[in-house]
């Protein structure tokens, strides 16, 4: 099992946001996590990686048990990692290059000609080839998730987080990264969670659907199953339809 | 009943002043793992002396302005005063000893410090305050990158080797003003006044001010880092890291040079 959590829990002050997921992922899998805004979502793909800890529970990567784990061990665990960022996140003083290579150069192993060309190679993949000097504030929305992509599968990770890959794109931007997600799927033969609210999106790029409601992992089905679900609470989700509550409210 | 509400009142009260010493309490902690992680980096890991010295050249190179202008016009104002007193007395010629004394121990690394704090830890708070909540510094982390060891410790090693040279270049510039004031324009005989300063202004004082430029170098590097990686959310949370940051360091400065001045003075002389 490439990743398994065991009754993960996480509050911030009195809100409890995750209260006892449980779930596990095999090496190759294309998984996305869907789930209201403000829902835990992000924070879920964030005890993955280990940048916070769970109040309780337990995450293990490739049999390694994150919990417990200090921030210099957990360097160590996060290599096996490559993360997308809602908002790319690149390092605004650096150019497109050396955002893509930072860990390759960070670590000393791989020679600088090879960082080139291994550069070159995955801005290729995302269709930014010749931007390589290009600074981050230069780039479109877009470009820099695409940019945030080639950064995290450059140094080959086992496995691929997106946080909200599509949000904030326009419906073709939005596409593309779709079509980049999947090509690097089927390139790198990585395992793959995305957390997204865009219902289109997690069809696309995954083969299992994870549905988290109220702190707990409510639906753990294949697309097609999400999609013709009759359950009210996907069946809302999945059709963008809001609770009789939020009608009230509106009218 | 209007007693117990008051009770309850002055209660309520009590607890929120313990909450915001737990609040201070905890911060002193965070502010001290800080200093153990940065300790520790310095122990395990190589830093990349390209960032050292790129952080070298942004807080020394381009704090020369502030510097100059500092250093020049206390020199300068430190003379006029002191020869208005000693004129009185028809002792001129120490004009410049007070000044030397005046600049090496005390205003040079004091006002010097002040002023980086101004400068350069507004800039490293607002920065890494800005990569804060961008998540730039959890895309740090996530690239197996420690951001004490990436962030922290080349801003820290850079204020802590640049801090006494910028001292020493505001207390040189000082002394130098002050002797073309007292030259040309107060009409004090330089030979003299210069044959005096040299006579009153002992080693130690210079020793003294730059043994403290090292701390104060440190503690500017140590507030800012840790009031941008604690930043708050948004435009909001970087105004109020920086603004923090500055203040902070200040009066730190201002407080750790009384015990410094206190405790050199016990151990050198």
């Amino acid at each position: 099992m490439m990743i398994d959590v065991r009754n993960v829990r996480k509050s911030f002050g009195a809100l409890r946001v995750l209260d006892g997921v449980d779930f596990s992922v095999e090496k190759g899998q294309a998984v996305a996590i869907i789930g209201v805004s403000g829902g835990g979502k992000s924070v879920l793909l964030k005890l993955l990686i280990g940048l916070i800890p769970p109040d309780a529970g337990e995450i293990q990567i490739a049999g390694q048990r994150m919990t417990g784990m200090e921030e210099r061990q957990l360097l160590v665990v996060r290599r096996k990692f490559g993360m997308l960022f809602q908002g790319a996140a690149l390092f605004d003083s650096l150019n497109v290059e050396d955002n893509v290579g930072f860990l390759l150069r960070r670590e000393g192993r791989t020679s600088g000609p090879e960082i080139t060309r291994r550069v070159a190679e995955v801005l290729e993949l995302v269709g930014l080839e010749g931007t390589q000097k290009k600074m981050p504030a230069e780039l479109s929305g877009g470009m820099r998730k695409r940019v945030g992509l080639a950064r995290a599968v450059v140094y080959r990770p086992e496995i691929v987080l997106y946080d909200e890959p599509t949000t904030g794109l326009d419906p073709i931007a939005a596409d593309s990264i779709d079509q980049l997600i999947s090509r690097v799927v089927e390139t790198y033969h990585v395992t793959s969670i995305a957390v997204t609210h865009d219902m289109r999106s997690a069809r696309r790029i995954s083969r299992r659907i994870l549905m988290l409601h109220q702190g707990r992992i409510y639906a753990d089905q294949t697309p097609d199953e999400i999609f013709k679900s009759k359950d009210p609470v996907i069946y809302r989700f999945v059709n963008g339809i809001a609770d009789p509550i939020g009608k009230n409210l509106l009218s | 009943m209007t007693s117990v509400a008051k009770q309850l009142a002055r209660a309520r009260d009590w607890l929120e002043e313990l909450v915001r010493v737990r609040e201070w309490l905890s911060g002193l902690g965070r502010g001290t793992l800080l200093c153990r992680e940065i300790a520790v980096s310095l122990v395990k890991v190589k830093p990349v002396w390209r960032d050292v010295v790129y952080q070298m050249y942004f807080i020394g190179v381009k704090s020369q302005a502030v510097v100059v202008i500092t250093g020049m016009f206390t020199g300068m104002v430190l003379c006029a005063q002191a020869y208005i007193q000693f004129h009185r007395v028809k002792m001129d010629s120490l004009t410049l000893a007070v000044v030397s004394v005046s600049m090496g121990s005390e205003l040079g690394p004091v006002l010097t410090g002040l002023m980086v704090a101004g400068r350069v830890g507004a800039a490293i708070a607002a920065e890494i305050g800005t990569m804060r909540v961008t998540e730039q510094i959890d895309a740090l982390r996530t690239l197996a990158a420690h951001p004490v060891d990436y962030l922290v410790v080349p801003r820290f090693l850079a204020m802590f080797l640049t801090m006494p040279l910028l001292t020493v270049e505001s207390i040189s510039l000082g002394i130098g003003a002050a002797y073309l004031v007292a030259a040309f324009l107060l009409g004090v005989n330089p030979a003299y006044a210069w044959q005096q300063m040299l006579h009153h202004t002992d080693d130690l004082d210079m020793l003294t001010g730059i043994i403290k430029t090292f701390v104060f170098g440190g503690v500017i590097a140590v507030v800012s880092c840790y009031k941008g990686l604690g930043c708050a959310q948004g435009a909001e949370g970087v105004g109020h890291a920086t603004t923090e940051a500055v203040v902070y360091s200040s009066i730190t400065i201002l407080i750790s040079n009384f015990f410094l001045t206190m405790l050199l003075n016990t151990l050198l002389r």
